[in-house]
């Protein structure tokens, strides 16, 4: 195991002209922990990734990864690190097994010790009767699992991941994540973005939401519920017209609520008894759902729910 | 389960990695070209062979009716023509593998942000497109060498260096392409602006079929900075003796290897640029 952490981030920058996508975050990431960056598009996300995958440049701060500047060192960083990236950037020429094989040959391994190791990376990501597939007849999911392969073949101490299920069917992710919970068993460190927050809770340890290019909050994924929102969450509709006024009269009902176009949350510990509260009180909601409270109340009450694009 | 985990490898990784990166890059794309490699084989050998007939047999009898520079000293009209037909070839090699071949690698496919991710630098990336353009060369006009050998277009054994400078003069252009491809983040359209008005025109105008001088003045200067006029007359003075000041032969020879060098540069900075934002 490496001693400390394999990351060390801090006051981390890099500008584009005037625009700042990274604006100074600072995090570090111990040895085989699952590390999560949560953002909206556009909060630096896969700029940071970029920076952590040892090919682009920071515009200011300091980055240490496995100990090493990448700055300085980016070909003994990158031989550490297995990257997939957002878009899948295989080989459409080449079949399943030689997209394999080819990149394992930028790691300098021979063709003799990467026959074995891709045989074995096919059979982890289930891939082995499509071996002489070509890759446009693979699936998304296919793809997506080729491509963990191909970031595995030297074997890296940190796998880097930039949405790794986005765009997959609930089937597919399913797959992808309990191929990635093997890998962290296995010990190898786990850095990813996603805006999916059920696989942020599923797959993190700890996390940080970044907006605008600032880390806005830091923790495991429990804790930042606890910390961000109420236990549960009472979902109550009184139709478009009606959700603000019938909201302005619920007065001290729940710890917080929150009116949106097409309804209202209450934040609060207990979300049956303020329920009951509500019918007691006289008003008649159309529908109600008393839910637990998720990553995604926290995500949206950090960033925001106003649209970005 | 199976176990993923082997060896160690990132120390020797990084070691190799620098030091045979470019070597990597380019046998990824000797490993594309399989996919068409009977293509290459088709056109590496029937190309010469239809320039040698159209231009050695058909124009020929017609040109050789005339004496004068176009007889080569009276070699014949197919040795004035051989190393522009050489430079021609070294060319379309250029233009095969450095236009859309690049591209994709940065826009379609994304493969070189994916060798970038693994150890190999960007600048190994750039010169891996350039090499593998270098040995295409080599094997192509190597071939057409010898069957221009064998219709009796190379008088001179100094004749064989021709390839030499065909394969420079290739490579001048391709590292340009390379450069000029790497650049292209929109439509794939400036490059058949490229091919349109500026390839195909120095494959006509660069004294390749005729004499620079039998053009009108205000366009010889397009021959002057063509690379392939310069490897043409260098290449006149290898095959047949054509008689020029040493002065301007070690003139072809420096300019050739200054496009190179620029183009080659440029390469390397555009593909950094672009991989490392």
């Amino acid at each position: 195991m490496f001693p400390g952490p394999v990351i060390v981030a801090s006051d981390l920058r890099k500008t584009y002209g005037d625009s700042a996508a990274v604006d100074g975050i600072s995090f570090e990431v111990a040895p085989g922990e699952a590390f999560g960056l949560l953002g909206p598009n556009g909060a630096g996300k896969s700029t940071t990734m970029r920076m952590l995958g040892a090919v682009s440049q920071r515009t200011g701060g300091d980055l240490r990864i496995l100990g090493l500047d990448p700055d300085r060192s980016g070909p003994e960083i990158r031989a550490q690190l297995g990257v997939v990236p957002q878009s899948d950037n295989l080989d459409r020429e080449l079949k399943v097994r030689d997209n394999l094989i080819v990149y394992g040959r930028y790691f300098g391994m021979s063709r003799k010790e990467l026959g074995p190791r891709a045989d074995a990376l096919l059979e982890f990501a289930q891939l082995t009767d499509r071996a002489k597939a070509r890759v446009d007849q693979l699936s998304g999911g296919m793809k997506r699992r080729l491509t963990i392969a191909r970031a595995l073949i030297n074997d890296p101490r940190i796998l880097l991941l930039d949405e790794p299920t986005t765009g997959l069917d609930p089937q597919a992710r399913h797959v992808l994540w309990d191929r990635l919970f093997r890998l962290k068993e296995q010990g190898t460190t786990l850095v990813l973005t996603t805006h999916h927050m059920d696989e942020a809770e599923q797959l993190c340890d700890r996390l940080v939401v970044v907006d605008k290019g600032v880390i806005m909050a830091e923790g495991p994924p429990a804790e930042l519920i606890s910390r961000y929102s109420s236990r549960e969450v009472l979902e109550v509709r009184f139709g478009s017209d009606n959700n603000a006024a019938v909201a302005a009269r619920l007065g001290s009902i729940g710890e917080r609520s929150e009116v949106l176009p097409d309804r209202v949350l209450i934040y609060t510990a207990n979300g049956e008894r303020e329920l009951a509260a509500i019918l007691a009180a006289g008003f008649a909601p159309i529908t109600s759902l008393v839910r637990r409270s998720s990553l995604e109340d926290v995500f949206l009450r950090l960033t925001g729910r106003s649209l970005v694009e | 389960m199976t176990a993923v985990r082997g060896g160690r490898v990132e120390a020797r990784a990084a070691r190799r990695a620098r030091r045979y990166g470019t070597w990597y890059a380019t046998e990824y794309r000797l490993r594309l070209m399989r996919a068409y490699g009977g293509t290459i084989l088709a056109g590496t050998l029937a190309n010469p062979l239809i320039y040698i007939f159209a231009l050695g047999v058909g124009l020929a009898t017609l040109v050789e009716q005339k004496t004068g520079p176009l007889s080569a000293g009276g070699h014949g009209y197919l040795a004035f023509v051989a190393p522009a037909l050489l430079g021609i070839a070294a060319l379309t090699v250029a233009m095969e593998e450095s236009t859309y071949a690049v591209m994709a690698g940065f826009k379609w496919d994304q493969t070189f942000f994916a060798m970038n991710a693994a150890p190999l630098s960007p600048a190994q990336v750039a010169s891996g497109n350039v090499v593998i353009v270098i040995l295409r060369l080599l094997v192509g006009c190597s071939v057409y060498q010898v069957l221009l050998f064998a219709f009796g277009a190379v008088p001179s054994p100094w004749g064989w260096l021709t390839v030499l400078v065909a394969v420079l003069c290739g490579t001048a252009v391709a590292a340009c392409l390379v450069a000029f491809s790497s650049s292209l983040e929109g439509e794939d359209s400036p490059l058949a602006l490229v091919m349109r008005f500026v390839i195909t025109p120095m494959m006509l105008f660069s004294g390749t079929f005729f004499p620079l001088a039998n053009l009108p003045v205000f366009l010889q200067p397009i021959g002057w900075v063509s690379p392939l006029w310069h490897a043409t007359e260098l290449g006149r003075v290898l095959n047949y003796g054509a008689v020029e000041p040493a002065w301007l032969s070690v003139l072809h020879v420096a300019y050739l290897l200054a496009l190179t060098a620029v183009g080659w540069l440029l390469a390397i900075r555009v593909t950094t640029s672009r991989l490392s934002r």
